[in-house]
């Protein structure tokens, strides 16, 4: 794998219209005002709420009792601190009672669409909002979670907020906003066997670092990016944050539309070429510039996995840790931090780190292709014997389809454990938590100090690199298990 | 949002890269439903690793400027991490550089943070450990003064800066377009006739 930056490409002649990419187009179509020398006024098309970052804001609307603006542009559901085990209606935990309590009753009040347990839609919310077809390509969508990104799979502007915003969208359906820098990554070549989308942006966030693309919005493009699903698609843009990126997206094509013809929130047939020609107006101009471009050659990419304490800290599997001394010297007090958390040893290798725990889920790799993979990988084998296995659906569909294909089946009888939706263990908020110094390897998108639980570690991986880790009871990649 | 006054504080030095929010306010103490009740839990993962942590010292109580390093307030969005650090007494944060959404949560709660230079940031982060040490904030002038009499201009941009000193939020300067928001929405929604959202909300 390579990566080079390449300097802003070429700008339009003079006197013809300026050329616009995506973001740029997606950008002024939604500037409801802009004054000289202060932020926009920016439309906002859907604002997703859950749980935990949204009571704060419908407060301070009430404080100063002003309602909520446009209902219908607002969905909500429950998904970072619900229980997960059968009976999880009954939440043990009074203040993540409160929580959804305070959610199900501010919806109520206000008219909100509210996708409870048991509606046969609720789930993570990065994961319903494309399964019910509300995402679409040209919108500006946001929620109070830096990975709304996600849904720039659709070609859609959408990016995470902080509460007070959430207040602010609730109140206005508009936030004040700086035009971001726009950045151009390719993903070029093709995936080896056992190699996955999440490989590929891992390895664009351990090359650009975890703060390297602060203040810009990606659009990702290149034949690789062409050529995945949208399943594939969303874990990249996704994990779009964990580079700084506030967003990034990809261009919708024909595989954009065929995943959402037919789906809940689509356009009708009799709608249906008026919608995709407005959509396809905003993929960006040929020869459109961007203020950065970075190339990732994917050809030679092996399986990624996470060594230290942020997603930057990557190296494919059949590498090694790195050495202190080979790491720039402004990041080797953070490595010393984060070798000292996850006890690994510079210079050694990372596969065959023993593993306690193995986690499949979350708004990364928590979806059916990622359920299915998984259990293609699981079939015929055992979880070993020293590893705890959560499979955790992304929400109600994903659990249905993968009952519907057997895939519970599947997990069970090599002795993981399939749960009910959530966010589960990808931040530990509710009673799914690795234990204080177990180390789990999880196809979630943080592996901060203590994010799975006090004192856990996390290994971010694929799905597959997951399964067949949890298989050897150490860190280790599909291949073997793979065809 | 309370109105930005003229600080003059001790400095409560972090001097560590990437400082993400998790680390800030870990999510299982982010149940509550208000915005109060977060700054016991401020860094609590690492104030109960280390005695010698800033926030467990003495001589630091009180401060209400903290000086980090670079990329501070990374990963996720959660506005708990400003609530945590502002309800603890933090009012400036001076650093290299921020993460977007946290420095966005920050100026919507009057917590103000400032990007000096790398070489100013290491000598602070230095001089810090030093007790004595004050610095004053200035955010009307955009000056920072330190000990020895030197100070510092900055650049802070100036809608935000009025938002700050009059502790004013987004929402009545947005409403102040509540026409141009209406015409907005007319034509898109024309535009748009293809969009379901309202059709098959229940
Ligand atoms: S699955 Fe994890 S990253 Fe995704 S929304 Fe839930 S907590 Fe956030």
């Amino acid at each position: 794998m390579s990566v080079k930056s390449e300097s802003k490409g070429s700008t339009a002649a003079p006197n013809q219209k300026p050329l616009k990419n995506i973001i740029e187009k997606i950008w002024d179509a939604h500037l409801v005002k802009q004054k000289e020398g202060h932020p926009a006024v920016f439309a906002i098309d859907l604002m997703l709420l859950h749980e935990v970052t949204s009571a704060q804001a419908f407060e301070n609307l009430a404080e100063r009792k002003i309602p909520v603006a446009d209902p219908q542009r607002l969905l909500a559901t429950i998904d970072h601190s619900i229980p997960t085990r059968p009976n999880r209606h009954e939440i043990y935990d009074e203040a993540a009672r409160a929580q959804v309590d305070a959610l199900r009753q501010n919806c109520k009040k206000h008219g909100i669409p509210f996708h409870d347990f048991d509606s046969g839609t609720q789930g993570i919310v990065h994961v319903i909002g494309p399964e019910l077809g509300v995402t679409q390509p040209g919108m500006t969508i946001v929620c109070g979670d830096s990975h709304t990104s996600t849904h720039g799979a659709f070609g859609a502007l959408a990016f995470g907020i902080g509460t007070s915003e959430v207040g602010h969208v609730l109140a206005t359906g508009c936030l004040l906003q700086e035009k971001p820098k726009t950045m151009k990554v390719t993903f070029k070549g093709k995936f080896l066997p056992g190699v996955y989308a999440k490989d590929a942006i891992l390895a664009l966030i351990g090359q650009l670092g975890i703060g390297g693309a602060t203040g810009h919005v990606i659009e990702y493009c290149g034949d690789a990016i062409k050529a995945m699903s949208m399943e594939e698609r969303m874990t990249v843009c996704n994990m779009s944050i964990e580079c700084g990126a506030r967003a990034g997206l990809i261009s919708p094509d024909e595989t954009t539309y065929a995943y959402i013809k037919g789906r809940k929130f689509a356009p009708s047939d009799k709608d249906w070429a008026k919608a995709v020609e407005t959509w396809q107006s905003f993929c960006g101009d040929r020869d459109a510039s961007y203020d950065r471009e970075v190339v990732v050659d994917l050809d030679l990419l092996a399986p990624m996995v996470t060594w230290g304490t942020n997603p930057g800290q990557a190296l494919q599997i059949s590498e090694n840790i790195p050495s202190l001394r080979d790491i720039a010297p402004e990041h080797q007090a953070t490595a010393q931090r984060a070798l000292e958390y996850t006890q690994l040893r510079e210079g050694a290798p990372i596969r065959g780190v023993k593993v306690d725990w193995a986690f499949i889920g979350s708004c990364t790799n928590g979806r059916i292709e990622d359920l299915r993979i998984a259990a293609n990988i699981l079939k015929g084998h055992r979880v070993a014997e020293h590893v705890t296995m959560y499979v955790v659906p992304g929400s109600e569909a994903v659990m249905k389809q993968a009952q519907k294909e057997g895939l519970d089946k599947v997990f069970e009888a090599a002795g993981a454990v399939f749960r009910n939706p959530g966010c589960s263990m990808c931040l530990g908020m509710n009673d799914d938590k690795v234990p204080s110094g177990k180390r789990c390897i999880s196809s979630s998108n943080r592996n901060f100090v203590g994010r799975q639980g006090p004192g856990s570690i996390t290994h971010l991986a694929s799905p597959a690199t997951v399964a067949a880790s949890a298989i050897a009871g150490e860190i280790s990649s599909s291949d073997k298990y793979l065809g | 949002m309370d109105k930005f006054k003229t600080i003059s504080s001790k400095v409560i030095p972090l001097p560590m890269k990437d400082v993400d929010t998790d680390l800030i306010i870990p999510a299982q103490f982010m149940t509550s439903i208000s915005r109060d009740g977060y700054a016991q839990n401020v860094f609590r993962r690492l104030r109960d690793k280390d005695p010698q942590f800033p926030f467990n010292l003495e001589k630091y109580k009180d401060a209400q400027v903290m000086v980090v390093d670079d990329n501070f307030g990374c990963g996720s969005s959660r506005e708990h991490a400003v609530w945590a650090l502002y309800g603890a007494g933090i009012r400036v944060i001076i650093g290299k550089s921020f993460a977007d959404i946290f420095a966005s949560n920050a100026s919507k709660n009057g917590l103000l943070l400032l990007t000096l230079p790398a070489m100013v940031v290491d000598r602070l982060l230095a001089d810090a450990k030093n007790e004595e040490y004050t610095v004053t904030v200035d955010l009307e002038n955009q000056v920072v003064s330190f000990p020895d009499g030197r100070s510092l201009g900055f650049e802070y941009e100036a809608f935000r800066k009025h938002c700050l000193l009059h502790g004013l939020d987004d929402i009545d300067y947005i409403r102040s377009f509540d026409k141009e928001i209406e015409q907005f929405r007319k034509k898109q929604e024309k535009e748009w006739a293809f969009s379901t959202l309202r059709a098959n909300h229940p």
